[in-house]
């Protein structure tokens, strides 16, 4: 059993994409009936057990977990140039617990049925019926899940004040750090809200006492706030960490330094706090007072600017840089895009008055799966590519990426961009059934998911094919300068013999593309960087 | 220039009929509500054609085949920074304004708006009038501020019409409200925008605006069915605005309760594994404390009618169901 992290954030990498495929799986089955009204493949209870298996799985044992815990894991310490992170033990505890959380919780909506949803609202989760009385299950598994989440964000939140190298002060730190501190903050302090949510839903359950359900006394309202609290910042739980990897892709991709540094930075840790006052946007039409309401959209429109300046950086930094359009810089720049249209269409949802005819319909669906399908998982699939090399210390056949990429990227917009118009046509969301006028947009909608499902495999494929029979990568394929490609082709089990020399993160110009060597040579010398001055050392090397 | 004057005319709903984006433009706050959307529309779509252009101009300016090397450039500008934070605040915030402003409008309804009460159930929707006077479908007059006072039998509901742009939860335990003014005749898709179970989807009915002349004649035809119908037509009647037929079929198939056709005074074997003979004293038992007594083979999902059906319309709901073969 190992406490590598480098082993660790592997087995989180494969066990998310096993999960991703699960509740791939089941959206496959959704947009098949959906293909045209009425019931084809499956009972209109089936459909809801399938929306709500791949609402959990994709949000709870995929997105979440996603970037933190499996590229987090194998680059965090690397980019620290340490060991390990600070508790390796804890850390390898936490991959257990998501194991077994998923499994249970998987199991359990398996083996009940459970179909509230992924947001468990009360009294419908808690009322008497035997799909409902398993919810106590699922409630478990999620309970232990969310013990893994902040285990990992405690054990990051540690390791990055503590584990830095000398030199490497905050501001000099790669925005992948930044992000994944931030990151680790709300997973601390925002998971063990939903814990407690959940472990009242089972007081409830087994005590009758009355606290969602109205018919014991109850308030079902209450649920919905303690739910938003929790599942708001979880927004930027998978946010912000996509953020962080889209500054690593598109400066080194553009061999510029990263514009505004500081802004970027000190922004993720601002979304962060900020992303904890803005859950009632999700309740304009629950019930909830107007004032409140009038507060939370205010607060929400404020936390859009730093996420919008986040977007001018990027595009700032590709002025004059020279640009190479690798499989990874193709999901940094198709993140660029799809994230705009998800933000921007935030805008209709946080304005009081629009949001009324929008809430519970597919422009919802279409503008969360913009940002944590397009920006979140895109951004998942890019720093794969990205730090890929370093996983098996072989290279991916970079034609089937960019074939993966850009058909993912299409079947995304097919997918989605026409939910915006049947929700804006009054579609409302989890619909078994709907009416004629909205036929078209859910065919186009099915076959771009289709599209989707096939792209992944080929990106998946591609991922296998690679460590069975990958080209050799050289050290540092990406001519980087974050200390990760300071390390074997693949790295050491103690990651470094020496303690490495810290410069700036982003100072590209170190390298430089050698067309002779067919890679990138050092431009300068510089000490300590023992590896990336060896272009291709790719055959000794690698059998480290 | 052309692009401000052309979008308008492909996007701008043509004359309450909807368009590409939105179906009819049925209520005071439709016009409010779309202009708003329209206005973020134009905003957000240039915003999103300058990230789009100006990353394809860089990609293509700047890539490794024309710019082999990097070029010098500041990595920071407190100039640029502050205008792209300062000009999006602001714009923000406007946009936050105007929604809050509507948001304001919606709040209160005229004094003299006309009441309607809507109950929300598993799976269907039933509005009542100011004389008691019930309905599955939303009838409403034309160019009258109608306020809907909003209440749940079991789970949340949310009532969504979608011609209208109102949309408005429905609590158990709580009651809540929306009001619009009518400004177009026709009929309307009503639905249920909260997930509640099973039928989710199927829970829809209609809003019907009426002129206020054929308003009222519908009023007092619907208002005095109980003695101008025969007791099985008014019984069918209740049946049907109590949204029994949500979870019952009159045609011999089970649904999500038993069918109800030919039952009448026959044996039902019961959960516990007793029978009981189906009879008035049942039926009235099955409405108003619908869990004392089980049909075999089904869940104990029947939401009680205690409250909301008085003997007059027990009595003709047990003829309907006597009549039913
Ligand atoms: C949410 C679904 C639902 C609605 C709405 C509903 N019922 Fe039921 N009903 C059931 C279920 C399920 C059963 C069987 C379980 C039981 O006996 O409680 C049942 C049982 C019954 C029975 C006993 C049938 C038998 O064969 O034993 C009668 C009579 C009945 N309902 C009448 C009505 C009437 C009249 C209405 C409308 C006023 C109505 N129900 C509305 C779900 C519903
Ligand atoms: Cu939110
Ligand atoms: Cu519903």
């Amino acid at each position: 059993m190992t406490l590598d992290h480098k082993r660790l954030g592997l087995m989180y990498l494969w066990s998310i994409i096993a999960m991703m495929f699960l509740g791939g799986a089941f959206v496959m089955l959704i947009r098949a009936e959906l293909f045209s009204p009425g019931e084809d493949f499956v009972s209109a209870d089936t459909f809801n057990q399938l929306f709500t298996l791949h609402g959990s799985i994709m949000v709870f044992l995929v997105i979440i977990p996603s970037i933190p815990a499996a590229l987090g894991n194998f680059v965090l310490p690397l980019m620290l140039g340490a060991k390990d992170v600070a508790f390796p033990k804890l850390n390898r505890m936490s991959y257990h617990l998501y194991v077994m959380g998923a499994i249970f919780f998987v199991a359990s909506m398996l083996a009940t049925g459970l179909d509230t949803g992924w947001t468990f609202y009360a009294p419908y989760s808690t009322s008497e019926s035997p799909a409902h009385r398993a919810i106590l299950f699922a409630v478990f598994g999620a309970f232990v899940l969310g013990f893994s989440s902040i285990f990992t964000g405690l054990n990051f939140l540690v390791t990055i004040h503590k584990m830095r190298p000398p030199g490497m002060t905050w501001f000099k730190m790669p925005l992948f750090l930044w992000a994944i501190y931030a990151t680790s903050i709300i997973q601390i302090l925002a998971t063990p809200v939903i814990g407690i949510t959940l472990l009242l839903v089972a007081v409830e359950r087994m005590l009758e006492i009355g606290i969602f359900n109205p018919a014991l006394g109850g308030d079902p309202v209450l649920f919905q706030h303690m739910f938003w609290f929790y599942s708001h910042p979880a927004v930027y739980i998978m946010l912000l960490p996509a953020m962080g990897v889209m500054s690593e892709l598109i400066s080194t991709y553009s061999r510029k330094s990263i514009f505004g540094y500081r802004y970027i930075a000190l922004s993720s840790v601002a979304i962060a706090v900020v992303s904890f006052v803005v859950w009632g946007h999700h309740m304009y039409v629950s019930g909830q007072s107007v004032l409140v309401s009038v507060l939370f959209s205010a607060i929400t429109f404020f936390v859009a600017v730093p996420s919008a300046v986040k977007v001018f950086n990027w595009i700032a930094t590709l002025y004059k840089g020279s640009i190479r359009l690798t499989s990874s810089m193709i999901y940094g720049l198709a993140i660029i895009w799809l994230f705009g249209i998800g933000g921007l269409t935030g805008l209709w949802l946080a304005a009081l008055e629009t949001d009324i005819h929008l809430h519970d319909t597919y422009f919802v669906v279409s503008h969360f799966h913009f940002v944590m399908v397009g920006s979140a998982i895109m951004a998942f699939l890019g720093g794969i590519h990205h730090w890929w090399p370093k996983f098996y210390g072989t290279m991916l056949n970079e034609k089937v990426s960019l074939w993966g990429a850009s058909l993912l990227f299409l079947g995304f917009n097919l997918t989605f961009l026409p939910q915006f118009i049947a929700g804006t046509q009054g579609m409302p969301r989890r619909y078994f059934d709907y009416a004629e006028r909205f036929e078209g947009y859910n065919q186009i909608s099915t076959v771009g998911a289709f599209l989707m499902g096939f792209s992944m495999l080929l990106i998946v494929a591609n991922f296998l094919r690679s460590i069975r029979s990958g080209k050799p990568a050289p050290a540092n394929p990406w001519g980087a300068v974050t200390l990760e490609w300071n390390t074997a082709p693949i790295p050491d089990p103690h990651n470094f013999d020496d303690a490495p020399v810290v410069g700036d993160p982003y100072d590209l110009s170190i390298f430089k593309w050698d067309e002779a060597e067919g890679g990138y040579v050092p431009t300068r010398p510089v000490p300590g960087l023992p590896y990336i001055a060896l272009p291709n050392a790719d055959s000794t090397e690698s059998q480290h | 220039m052309i692009l401000p004057t052309l979008l308008p005319l492909i996007l701008q709903q043509q004359d309450g009929e909807g368009g590409f984006f939105f179906p009819p433009v049925a209520s005071d706050l439709a016009i409010a509500s779309d202009s708003l959307f329209f206005t973020i529309l134009y905003l957000s779509g240039l915003f999103f054609a300058i990230i789009v252009f100006t990353t394809l101009y860089f990609v293509w300016k700047y890539h490794h085949t024309k710019c082999p090397e990097p070029q010098p450039s500041p990595v920071h500008n407190n100039t640029i920074e502050i205008i792209w934070t300062v000009v999006p605040t602001i714009l923000l915030a406007w946009i936050f304004m105007e929604g809050f402003e509507g948001c304001l409008a919606r709040k209160t309804p005229p004094p003299d708006a006309y009441e309607i009460h809507a109950q929300g159930r598993k799976w269907s929707w039933n509005f009542t009038y100011p004389d008691g006077t019930e309905s599955s479908v939303l009838h409403l007059p034309l160019g009258k501020a109608v306020r809907v006072n909003l209440a749940s039998s079991d789970v949340l509901h949310s009532l969504f019409v979608p011609a209208f742009r109102v949309k408005m939860d429905v609590v158990p335990g709580r009651y809540e409200q929306l009001w619009f003014t009518p400004t177009m005749l026709g009929e309307f898709d009503v639905y249920c925008a909260e997930y509640c179970g099973t039928n989710h989807s199927a829970m829809i009915t209609t809003a019907v605006v009426h002129s206020q002349e054929d308003f009222d004649a519908w009023l007092s035809e619907a208002g005095d069915f109980m003695t101008k119908l025969s007791p099985i037509e008014a019984g069918e009647r209740v049946f049907a605005s109590k949204g029994c037929a949500a979870c019952h079929s009159v045609a011999g198939v089970a649904g999500i309760g038993p069918a109800l056709n030919g039952r009448f005074g026959q044996e039902r074997k019961l959960s516990d594994g007793s029978s009981v003979t189906f009879d008035a004293n049942y039926v009235r038992e099955s409405l108003l404390d619908p869990t004392a007594k089980i049909a075999d083979g089904f869940q104990p999902i029947m939401p009680t009618f205690q409250g909301q059906l008085d003997d007059d319309k027990m009595r003709v709901l047990v003829e309907y169901l006597k009549s039913l073969q």
